[in-house]
């Protein structure tokens, strides 16, 4: 091998391959699910998973396959299979991609495997209503609708109550559908290891606040999968773990995921699945290293409201007040004290055709980022799956010529 | 020392060259289907017409969507860079810009150095652009230099409301057929391109003094629809059109 070879094998992250086998084997479980008495919940992806779990309930997740639809470049075909079945093309673009999905079949892995029962959580948005409805009324099974109202500012009383009402209903549920009681004790121990499992992850998204950064936000896009799909398994904990270390190790040895790490900056709202590989070479040519974004840390920030040792009753609040389900004055906050933490140079926002509740306070956010943080604020339209909302040569002119911006102020 | 800029543009491609920090020439052709010939033969001819020969060049820098593919150019800058550097070498007193021109419009807002501090474009969308008003041209079966000057004369400009550049052309064939004054709505068409770039300058709250460029500030029509829109006056240069080849002179001079 030449040096270049040897460098760049040196920069690949090695736990890469290992996430691969640890998705693979999940989707097979999920797939021979039948054959193993085993029942198969879909649920949304920032639904409380954790009593599944307890029931040995195999979790699967739409928007997981919608990203993994997005990354195989297998959206337009899929989304305009939605539209030929009269879907608006405004509709989410996972959601679209998931109702013909279902009916053809296709996508990387051949569809998902059929559900038993369907769990939507509307934390994250309204669109997953009607969309599990349809589900539900397509597979013709049950679903379980777990209500959160918007925390503009409070968790108020009134909503904590509500909420929790429905963590007992959903139980309930469950107990109906499988025939089975819920086991307490197992919750409570599932619960501990999500919470591990959680804290985990945000400390690997930590990991890249150290300058070079060992890891890029397109590598969390990847690693994120567990945490969502195996969120309350041992499998996440063990994994993090590792990765964790990983991390650790590149820095102690100084290795960068940039080579010439040069600016620092943050990205907003899903990744544009079909143009990862593009945008991480872009931004790299530009020495430039997307090290952190609001969308995989989600799946941690709201942590801090929630009791490993009395999960259920935390969970409430846990759930209700994740990044999509909270006010834009505390949404910009939370993006300020990110480009704090990790000493961003610039602020690239991904106006998500498909996503509402995540672009539709964007232009607010970049004023008070603007103001509050004094960096350059990119905005570009795309899609997180439908490749025709892309255009490439233009948003390689915003690109470059926001680097020119940052470049001239540095 | 000389130093060149090339700007090749969706519709022209523009070459500027510089001595001893003064503008010597510009120059303006077609770009036609390959951008990397265009840029050769732009290039060559102003340096034919100013009698300066290729090594007496030290730097090149290309600009404008075709910049990538300007082989001989030093280094690649978009065409927002390039527009503030020629704008502030052509009046340093100029915070904001309005740039329109074949596909994209921009705003862009520049400090007291002429650094770009922020700028927005069009997105995905041919309102407001050069195209837009090269489609009506053709609907109206004018020539697209003559429109500015024709819409001066309107007394009420129709209303356009389709922002899609499509929709808004069978609009104004439907007005055609209505036999509605030529002018009036050819200053329709100004008014609804107005009103989409007067958004993006507000994207970026544009600042005073404002300078036009690109090749659409050459149509008068357009500036006074602007100038009602943003409510203030706007400069506009004998060199807006090359303005983005001037501005990538500049920066060459700067490498
Ligand atoms: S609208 Fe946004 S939050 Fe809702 S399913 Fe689609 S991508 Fe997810």
């Amino acid at each position: 091998m030449n040096d270049k070879l040897v460098e760049k094998e040196k920069q690949k992250i090695t736990s890469a391959k290992k996430m691969r086998d640890i998705m693979t084997t999940y989707y097979i479980d999920a797939m021979s699910a039948k054959e193993n008495n085993k029942l198969v919940a879909w649920i949304t992806s920032g639904g409380p998973v954790e009593p599944l779990i307890a029931m040995d309930i195999i979790p699967v997740y739409p928007e997981n396959h919608g990203a993994m639809i997005g990354s195989s470049k297998m959206g337009e075909d899929l989304c305009m299979k939605a539209e030929d079945m009269g879907y608006s093309n405004d509709l989410c673009s996972y959601a679209r991609t998931d109702i013909s999905c279902a009916i053809v079949k296709g996508g990387p892995i051949g569809g998902l495997p059929e559900p038993d029962m369907l769990i939507c959580c509307n934390n994250i948005c309204g669109t997953v209503l009607k969309w599990y409805e349809i589900q539900a009324r397509f597979f013709n099974v049950p679903l379980f609708i777990f209500d959160t109202p918007v925390c503009h500012t409070e968790f108020s009383p009134e909503i904590a109550k509500y909420v929790r009402t429905q963590i007992d209903e959903y139980i309930a549920f469950l107990e109906k559908v499988t025939k089975k009681s819920f086991d307490h004790d197992k919750m409570a121990e599932v619960g501990k290891i999500s919470y591990q499992g959680q804290l985990l992850w945000q400390k690997v998204l930590n990991t890249t606040a150290n300058r070079p950064s060992p890891m890029t936000a397109f590598d969390a896009f990847f690693f994120l999968a567990l945490i969502v799909t195996l969120r309350g398994t041992m499998i996440a904990v063990d994994f993090y773990k590792e990765l964790l270390l990983e991390m650790k190790e590149r820095i102690k040895n100084g290795i960068s995921i940039v080579p010439n790490e040069k600016y620092r900056l943050l990205w907003d709202n899903l990744p544009i699945w079909y143009q990862l590989k593009w945008l991480s070479s872009k931004f790299s040519d530009h020495d430039a290293c997307l090290v952190a974004d609001t969308y995989t840390s989600a799946w941690c920030s709201s942590l801090k409201y929630i009791d490993e040792n009395d999960f259920l009753n935390s969970i409430a609040e846990g759930y209700t007040r994740i990044y999509l389900n909270i006010g834009v004055d505390q949404m910009a906050d939370q993006v300020i004290e990110m480009i704090k933490f990790y000493n961003i140079d610039g602020f690239v926002m991904h106006s998500n055709r498909s996503c509402k509740p995540y672009s539709f306070g964007q232009l607010d956010i970049k004023r008070i980022v603007e103001s509050k943080a004094n960096i350059p604020v990119l905005m570009i339209e795309a899609d997180m799956t439908d490749p025709r909302a892309f255009s490439q040569s233009q948003v390689e002119t915003r690109i470059d010529a926001f680097m020119e911006i940052i470049n001239q102020g540095k | 020392m000389i130093f060149a800029g090339i700007d090749i543009g969706s519709i022209t491609a523009k070459a500027a060259i510089i001595k001893d920090n003064q503008l010597i020439s510009t120059h303006v052709l077609f770009t036609g289907y390959n951008t990397l010939t265009a840029s050769q033969k732009v290039f060559e001819e102003l340096l034919s017409k100013v009698n300066i020969s290729k090594n007496e060049v030290k730097t090149i820098i290309s600009t404008g969507y075709g910049r990538n593919s300007v082989d001989f150019a030093d280094k690649a800058l978009t065409e927002i860079i390039c527009h503030g550097a020629g704008a502030h070498f052509l009046n340093p007193e100029i915070r904001g810009i309005i740039d329109v021109g074949g596909q994209d419009s921009k705003a862009i807002l520049l400090d007291n150095n002429g650094k770009v501090t922020n700028f927005s474009m069009n997105d995905k969308c041919a309102a407001g652009t050069g195209r837009f008003l090269e489609v009506m041209a053709r609907a109206l079966e004018l020539d697209l230099d003559l429109l500015g000057e024709i819409s001066l004369k309107a007394d009420t400009p129709a209303n356009i409301s389709s922002i899609c550049t499509v929709f808004a052309e069978s609009e104004v064939i439907s007005m055609i057929a209505k036999q509605e004054k030529r002018e009036n709505i050819i200053a329709g068409i100004h008014e609804s391109a107005a009103a989409r770039i007067a958004t993006l300058a507000a994207k970026i709250k544009i600042q005073e003094p404002v300078m036009m460029t690109g090749g659409v500030a050459k149509n008068i029509g357009m500036v006074k629809a602007l100038e009602n829109r943003l409510k203030c006056q706007i400069l506009v240069t004998d060199s807006a059109q090359e303005n983005g080849a001037i501005g990538a002179a500049v920066l060459a001079s700067t490498l």
